[in-house]
């Protein structure tokens, strides 16, 4: 069984090529099953930046051309203006694409998480088999691994997701912590709600338009109140999330200096997404007050990503360990229809002499001839060991287990189906 | 036997101070290294700690430099019960260096041997015995407020590398320090308390280190005031926890000038 990899992605394809070819997971299923009724087995991972068709088949030249004809027939383009874009990949190399994409590696962040969750996802939607199954599982194995013993997914890579992890790096558990949101925009809720995900509350919202606060408090259960309301709610809020097209500061230093005795020295993080700013600057000054812009928080996650590159190394080096353990595992799989053979005939010639022996044993006790049957079966174990753990050795280790497992064969006459096709009598 | 402890102990406390040194650059195998360091001199101590106890012929502990190694063994015990978390390794880069050091001047004083026997008696345990209590908590609390004050000016500096060492929240960091305190200083409390009552058992004047550490006291004890009454918080809190501990460590080195002589 051959493992094949036929697929796009935004290393190769432009976006106008990805989205024709990009799936639903009902119809990447789908897709799965198409394949896969053909022969073999076949899982299709289709991201916004991906669609990769993996498949195990006999034939490995026969089942990429399926492939590829199938993301021509989803692209509505002929292969031959598919292929500058495709990718084929066979064996270990199939499986070390799929390993890097599981930690991360391949994606245009490196170790973004949501990858993993679309991996499992995909297998889980698959026509899976063995070789597969295999693959997948360990795929997922690999991915934790690298996320787990390199911090190639610890920091973040979004300005949103910064501002979230410096309000932890203040008040650390952000459970119960109130935010207050001003500015009822796409980009102070997306702010808000990477907080909201990590335990925060949104206490209230203020913006120009009542309306249009109400609206989003409502989805938080939160109030709504005008925005020259807003620093009234300082007192008793942790965080505050600023994005406004106000052209001066909505809040000014003076307004969040006056409420600094009510707040009994806790911390007050501000996050200003705006341009122009929304937050006066001089109440970083303010003790106990932590103000960031949008430019500081490019940089923390500009830092972050690089930081990340630098765990990518690491990484790398992990999930070319699990493709050699697939590999290896691959491998074996050439010998074991011989190794089953060769068992198997070895328990067909330990029965019959057992069965020649009928008329000499019938005289033994039955405990008697349960010891016979184990000193037998003993013996065939132990002569059998050394030849299996050296078949899956040699397979293992990349030597050509075809070849030992033909010369076992021919030693042995055997046949993979039967177990032997002459019985010595 | 008591030298071999102590040695392994002081090398194991150099080579933590130097690994969490390393360990603020490049986080991870060091960081972990250095927990192990301290773990293991931690052990050779408590080893040298068994042995002054056996071969004293009264309370072991009652000169000024058995003292100290029986302080820096207290330091080192409370750093261990956070120490072991990834968060707060970096607190080993103030603690570990402070222990390594004064091990190294509790055995320049002879620490090794352990004290005689001419004090013993139950009020002079418990006096000591709560001091260095009262006393290790306050510099684990120090520890806390540096750690504190350097990632405070982390943020107010708008680090862009902030994120890449893993060090415990300001809040954390605030409200384990003001809980050790109020867990030192009853302590120390009841430690004055039972020196008072030796004194008056065995007689003794008042010396200029009992004003110190009276002083101590009430600088602790207007920390606590301050912080449940005025809500005394943050960086200013942090430095008064840093000014007490210089008066902790006035106390602990100035002890064989005024106290056991």
């Amino acid at each position: 069984m051959r493992l094949a990899l036929v697929g796009t992605s935004h290393r190769l394809a432009p976006v106008e090529v990805r989205e024709r070819v990009a799936l639903g997971e009902r119809e990447a299923a789908a897709v799965a099953h198409e394949l896969a009724a053909e022969g073999g087995e076949a899982v299709c991972l289709s991201t916004c930046n991906r669609t990769e068709l993996y498949l195990a088949a006999e034939d490995a030249a026969d089942a990429e051309a399926r492939a590829s004809a199938l993301l021509s027939k989803l692209a509505s383009l002929s292969e031959s203006e598919l292929v500058p874009v495709l990718y084929r990949l066979r064996d270990q190399a199939a499986a070390l694409h799929l390993f890097r994409v599981a930690a991360g590696l391949d994606s245009l962040v490196p170790g973004e998480g949501e990858i993993l969750g679309q991996v499992r996802k995909a297998a889980e939607l698959g026509s899976t088999g063995p070789m597969l199954d295999r693959l997948f599982r360990q795929a997922l194995h690999a991915g934790k691994k690298a996320r787990s013993e390199t911090a190639i997914g610890e920091n973040p890579a979004s300005v949103s997701s910064a501002a979230a992890a410096l309000a932890q790096q203040v008040f650390g558990e952000l459970e119960g912590r109130k935010i207050l949101v001003i500015g009822a925009g796409k980009v102070s809720e997306l702010a808000a709600r990477n907080l909201v995900s990590r335990g925060a509350e949104i206490a209230a919202v203020a913006n120009r338009s009542v309306a249009r606060a109400e609206e989003l408090a409502g989805r938080f259960g939160a109030k709504s109140i005008p925005l020259d309301q807003a620093a009234a709610e300082l007192a008793g809020s942790d965080v505050v999330v600023s994005s406004t097209s106000a052209a001066g500061f909505v809040l000014p230093r003076e307004a969040v200096q006056r409420v600094l005795p009510a707040r009994r020295g806790q911390p007050l993080f501000l996050i200003d997404l705006a341009v122009p700013r929304d937050l006066d600057p001089g109440i970083h000054d303010l003790p106990g007050c932590y103000l960031y812009d949008i430019d500081d928080l490019e940089a923390v996650v500009a830092d972050s990503v690089a930081g990340r590159r630098v765990e990518a190394a690491r990484a790398e080096e992990i999930v070319v360990e699990e493709a050699e353990r697939f590999r290896a595992w691959q491998a074996s799989l050439d010998v074991v229809p011989a190794i089953a053979s060769l068992r198997a005939r070895a328990e067909e010639i330990r029965a019959r002499e057992l069965e020649r022996l009928e008329g000499r044993l019938g005289a033994l006790s039955e405990q008697d001839r349960r010891a016979v049957e184990s000193l037998t079966s003993q013996i065939v174990n132990k002569l059998l060991h050394l030849p299996t753990v050296r078949l899956k050795e040699a397979a293992a280790a990349g030597a050509d287990g075809g070849v030992y497992a033909d010369v076992v064969r021919d030693l042995f006459g055997l046949r993979d189906d039967a177990g032997s096709d002459r019985l010595p009598r | 036997m008591a030298e071999a402890f102590l040695w392994s102990a002081l090398a194991c406390y150099a080579a933590a101070a130097v690994a969490y040194g390393i360990s603020y650059r490049s986080p991870g195998i060091f960081g972990r290294a250095a927990t192990w360091c301290v773990r293991l001199g931690w052990l050779a101590q408590t080893g040298l700690l068994v042995v002054q106890v056996t071969e004293a012929a009264g309370f072991p502990w009652a000169t000024w430099s058995a003292s100290l190694g029986l302080f820096v063994w207290l330091v080192v015990t409370a750093y261990l019960i956070w120490g072991c978390r990834p968060r707060y390794r970096l607190l080993g880069v103030a603690v570990m260096p402070l222990a390594a050091l004064l091990l190294a001047v509790a055995y320049a004083g002879g620490g090794a041997t352990g004290g005689a026997g001419r004090y013993s008696s139950l009020f002079l345990v418990l006096h000591v015995g709560l001091v260095l209590v009262g006393f290790a908590g306050f510099t684990l609390a120090a520890a806390l407020s540096a750690l504190y004050l350097w990632q405070e000016r982390r943020l107010k500096r708008r680090e862009a590398k902030i994120l890449r060492v893993s060090v415990p929240s300001l809040v954390t960091l605030d409200d384990v320090a003001g809980r050790t305190i109020a867990v030192a200083l009853p302590a120390l409390t009841l430690g004055i308390a039972a020196g008072v009552v030796r004194l008056a058992l065995h007689g003794g004047g008042f010396d200029a280190l009992m004003g110190m550490t009276l002083a101590t006291w009430a600088v602790y004890g207007i920390f606590l005031l301050l912080r449940y009454e005025a809500g005394w918080r943050g960086r200013k809190a942090a430095y008064l926890l840093l000014a007490g501990f210089v008066l902790v460590i006035t106390v602990r080195l100035g002890l064989p000038a005024a106290h056991f002589s």
